[in-house]
């Protein structure tokens, strides 16, 4: 791992400069009341847990659909399954970027006639949601796909909305929006970055 | 044709080296001093800091005419020689029709009597280059061929090759020069069999396949007292088979190609058959030995092997493409630049075997020098100290295929004077 | 990495990417729409100057099903009957806006001289004796499925005609890179004239290997090597080199038998054994397809090479 300065920490989109926490605007209590909001909003929404499937998207998609069942089975006694997607396949940016490493794409069920609930941390530009209902299609014909995710933070460049959002950050294009969850990143929260010096070595005012 | 001085230059041949001026007139040397006077309306080139010597002489070259001439003629392979230094080159018999009657010898003839240097014709062994019966050697001999070979081939039937040897001994000046490859054990080889072939995956021929030739050559000169000569030798098993030889009197001798001192196997690497040649580019160790046999006398004579090819047939899969390099332009350079800037050879020794020596086994009287009054004036002027790139695409050949394309190289021809013109100005050929 | 043209393109780390690319694709060939998007638009075509129905079928098969399209040359075509010198048949399908192309030919070295005539990516399904990458991935691929991802130490045997055969050398190169220990077996004739500089041990005598190797790959041993006295018979090949029954009585439960095929039964190989439960033979044709699928993702998706801190990162997010 490079050396780092106290401040600033591992950039998930790399080659783009350093950048400064300015907020922090969840913390793991916050987090777990949203978790069992969205659980609950899922399923009133859908009339019962039964049909339902959660698959997540890579990576803290998965964290996040797993917290999602655990937290529907507490207050609602049914087991939903969970699946994870790699949509690298299906992404409309091949070619143009490194390609991300893969995980193993698990959907343990057909998910034909079922309810398919996407859940994602971040929706941003929507294009990743779009590889997922390509991916997803792929695998059968569900009655219904929705999306969960915990941060809505703008700047749709498709029309795809969130049926279940649960937090709506409004945020400057070059802020980057981290959501932190302990399965992946050793604790809980959700976190506003800002870029204070970008790739060309020009610093921001 | 106006007179000729060169002035300023360092003379070197078979006597020695001094500091003089040359003077030519009417085709012959007339004068070799310090401070020459020139005749009025003479050419006076200055060779200041260049070395003045005997044209070069190439006992062998392939000139592809008559029969492949989309390669090379014999007009575009002379001026390519001239470019390189010489004033003579042998060319060799496996044409289309192969050189094995009088009427493809004067045929050839005709054709060189305009060249940029002097075509010396080389005669087959055996009809068509078969191995199976004797081409009309005495025939041949009566025009004035001296060498036969079947190259290209090797004449693998060791009776046939000791008739041919024996009938030879009657006729006076007439050598064998043998293509050593024993077919059954290069058979199927595209380059030398050893740890490269084995990784890329590409047929092998071991050095054995040469050597076993040459020691069978050498036995048979032992037994009919021939002469014999050896062409292209390329592995340290036949360079040792010769130095015995010669220790113990046999009438022998010997050639190796620039690329078997300055190139390897390994450079089969990238599969380009650029550097798939007959004898195969063989190991370190075959090369030091040629560059020992080439130091000690073992080795008479470096001779190109030039062997053009269309640009087409070099580029077909390495196993496909037909073998050969050229070598006419970049012999001298390739010989200062890694043999006498090494230490390996001195200049004199680099020019007897590029010049006086091959001119002895080709019985070219003319060439070979000594640069002296009397003799004709077959010149080369080197600048030792020339800097050039070689660029394919502008030698003279009328094919590509050289393994030195973009080699920096050190020491060029400058002139070349053939018969008392220079055929050659300033690295630019006249004719 | 914009070529594919042997292993050594790879080295462990490129093996160990694609490998991780072929399991994903794996699971994409086991779904009722077998098939991703990712090439979607790209063009591969296939040039196969030797004959080759299966590795043609499933190079176009991956193609296919990553939603590329596909093209074919073949050894019937008339573009190589017509004698069409390979530069000019590149230079005319590259015109036709072509991203890879996959070439078999019987002459070694054939895709390395391509990879310098064309802007595609070139990926060699075998030339002459040379390599055949793809197949050793496979092999490799198919080992790790029941060997797990650390090869290091694994005892492999590959018995055969070494000299004539690019799987093997190819095979020789993954292995050893992965940290396999690797013996060849077969007759002094059958093998590369000369070995020095190979990471492996040599054996002339089959049945002292025997029982000391975890994998014994067995090569296909061909009718026409007998002309070129390279060993007396069939018969004799097959008592000194067969992994006979008699012989695989003498292996332990947990060992591999695998072979690139097609299988001469009776001769390199017995009947029984190609069928023997520890004969992964059958898996190493069907895990071929994910394999290639992950070979042209891997040279046609993105540039490939990631720098460094992204892998990191990958890492570390991975965790």
């Amino acid at each position: 791992m490079r050396e780092q300065p106290a401040w600033s920490a591992p950039d998930p989109t790399p080659g783009k400069g350093l950048w400064l926490l300015r907020a922090k605007v969840f913390d793991a209590t916050d987090l777990k009341r949203a978790i069992t909001r969205i659980g609950h909003e899922i399923v009133e929404r859908n009339h019962g847990a039964g049909d339902i499937v959660l698959i997540g998207l890579y990576t803290r998609g998965v964290a996040v659909a797993e917290r999602l069942a655990a937290a529907i089975a507490s207050f609602e006694g049914v087991e939903v399954p969970v699946g994870a997607l790699d949509v690298s396949f299906y992404r409309d940016d091949i070619g143009l970027r490194p390609a991300p490493s893969l995980r193993p794409t698990e959907v343990p069920v057909d998910v034909t006639g079922r309810i398919v609930v996407l859940c994602d941390d971040v929706l941003f530009t929507g294009r990743t949601v779009r590889a997922a209902l390509d991916a997803v299609i792929d695998f059968g014909r569900p009655r219904a796909i929705q999306l969960a995710v915990l941060v809505d933070r703008g700047h749709r460049e498709l029309p795809i909305r969130a049926d279940y959002v649960g937090k709506n950050l409004p945020t400057k294009w070059d802020e980057d929006v981290r959501v932190r969850l302990a399965e992946v990143d050793s604790e809980d929260g959700i976190e506003i970055w800002d870029c204070v010096e970008d790739q060309d070595g020009e610093v921001e005012p | 044709m106006p007179d000729l001085v060169l002035r300023g230059g360092t003379v070197l041949d078979a006597t020695g080296e001094r500091r003089a001026d040359v003077l030519v007139r009417d085709g012959v040397v007339t004068d070799v001093g310090p401070g020459v006077d020139a005749p009025a309306g003479a050419h006076v080139l200055d060779v200041e800091g260049c070395i003045v010597g005997p044209g070069l002489v190439d006992l062998h070259a392939h000139l592809r005419e008559p029969g492949d001439e989309d390669a090379e003629t014999i007009e575009t392979g002379a001026r390519a020689a001239a470019l390189g230094g010489y004033t003579a080159v042998v060319a060799m018999p496996n044409t289309d029709p192969p050189i094995d009657s009088a009427a493809v010898v004067d045929q050839i003839r005709r054709a060189g009597r305009d060249a940029a240097c002097h075509v010396s014709v080389s005669g087959c062994i055996t009809k068509e280059r078969a191995g199976a019966e004797l081409a009309p050697l005495g025939e041949l001999h009566a025009m004035g061929v001296r060498i036969f070979t079947d190259d290209g081939a090797c004449v693998a039937d060791g009776g046939l090759m000791r008739r041919a040897l024996e009938y030879a001994t009657a006729l006076p000046g007439a050598i064998l020069a043998q293509h050593c490859e024993d077919p059954a054990l290069a058979r199927g080889g595209h380059m030398h069999e050893g740890p490269w072939s084995s990784w890329l995956g590409i047929p092998g021929q071991p050095g054995e396949a040469e050597s076993v030739v040459v020691a069978r050559d050498l036995s048979l000169c032992a037994l009919t007292r021939a002469r014999v000569h050896f062409l292209h030798l390329s592995s340290a098993a036949s360079v040792d088979l010769v130095r015995a030889a010669k220790a113990r009197g046999l009438p022998v001798t010997a050639e190796a190609a620039p690329h078997h001192f300055t190139l390897t196997h390994a450079s089969c690497a990238a599969y380009d058959p650029v550097y798939k040649v007959n004898p195969p580019l063989r190991s370190d160790e075959d090369v030091a030995a040629i560059k020992a046999g080439l130091a000690d006398g073992t080795i008479d004579a470096i001779a190109t092997d030039h062997a053009p090819h269309p640009k087409e047939e070099k580029e077909r899969p390495f196993d496909e493409a037909p073998p050969g390099m050229l070598g006419l332009e970049t012999a001298l350079s390739l010989t200062l630049t890694e043999l006498v800037a090494a230490e390996v050879l001195t200049l004199a020794q680099a020019l007897a075997l590029l010049s006086w020596r091959p001119a002895v086994i080709a019985g070219l009287e003319g060439h070979g020098g000594p640069v002296a009054p009397g003799r004709p004036a077959h010149l080369c002027v080197i600048d030792p100290e020339a800097v050039w790139d070689v660029d394919p695409a502008r030698l003279a050949s009328k094919s590509r295929n050289t393994p030195y394309a973009g080699r920096k190289l050190t020491g060029r021809i400058r002139h070349t004077i053939y018969g008392g013109e220079p055929v050659v100005l300033d690295g630019v050929a006249q004719r | 990495m914009k070529h594919l043209l042997g292993i050594d393109d790879l080295g462990a780390e490129g093996i160990g990417e694609v490998l991780g690319l072929a399991e994903a694709f794996l699971e994409v060939t086991k779904r009722d729409i077998p098939k991703v998007p990712a090439l979607r638009g790209k063009t591969v075509v296939s040039m196969f100057y030797e004959d080759s129905t299966r590795t043609r079928l499933s190079f176009e098969t991956a193609a296919k099903r990553l939603s590329a399209d596909t093209m074919t040359f073949t050894a019937g075509s008339s573009a190589v009957r017509k004698g069409e010198s390979l530069l000019d048949t590149v230079r005319t399908v590259e015109a036709m806006g072509i991203d890879a192309i996959v070439v078999r030919h019987r002459s070694a070295g054939v895709p390395h001289r391509m990879a310098g005539w064309t802007q595609a990516s070139v990926v060699n399904a075998g030339d002459g004796w040379h390599e055949h990458p793809t197949q050793a991935l496979l092999d490799v691929f198919t080992l790790r499925l029941h060997r797990g991802a650390d090869l290091a130490g694994l005892r492999v045997a590959i018995v055969g005609d070494v000299k004539h055969s690019r799987v093997a050398r190819s095979n020789v190169k993954a292995l050893t890179a992965l940290g396999a220990d690797v013996t060849l077996v077969g007759p002094p004739t059958l093998m590369p004239p000369d070995l020095s500089g190979w990471p492996v041990r040599l054996s002339n005598h089959l049945d002292e290997v025997l029982g000391t190797m975890d994998v014994y790959y067995v090569l296909r041993i061909q009718r026409e090597r007998i002309g070129e006295a390279l060993f007396p018979t069939l018969r004799e090949y097959a008592a000194r080199y067969g992994l006979t029954e008699e012989r695989l009585a003498r292996l332990a439960d947990d060992i591999l038998i695998m072979h690139p095929g097609p299988t001469n039964r009776g001769v390199e190989i017995a009947a029984a054994v190609a069928d023997d439960p520890r004969s992964v033979i059958t898996e190493q044709v069907a895990n071929g397809v994910a394999v290639r699928m992950a070979v042209l993702y891997h040279l046609l998706a993105g540039d490939g090479r990631r720098p460094p801190e992204v892998l990191g990162e990958l890492e570390a997010a991975r965790a």
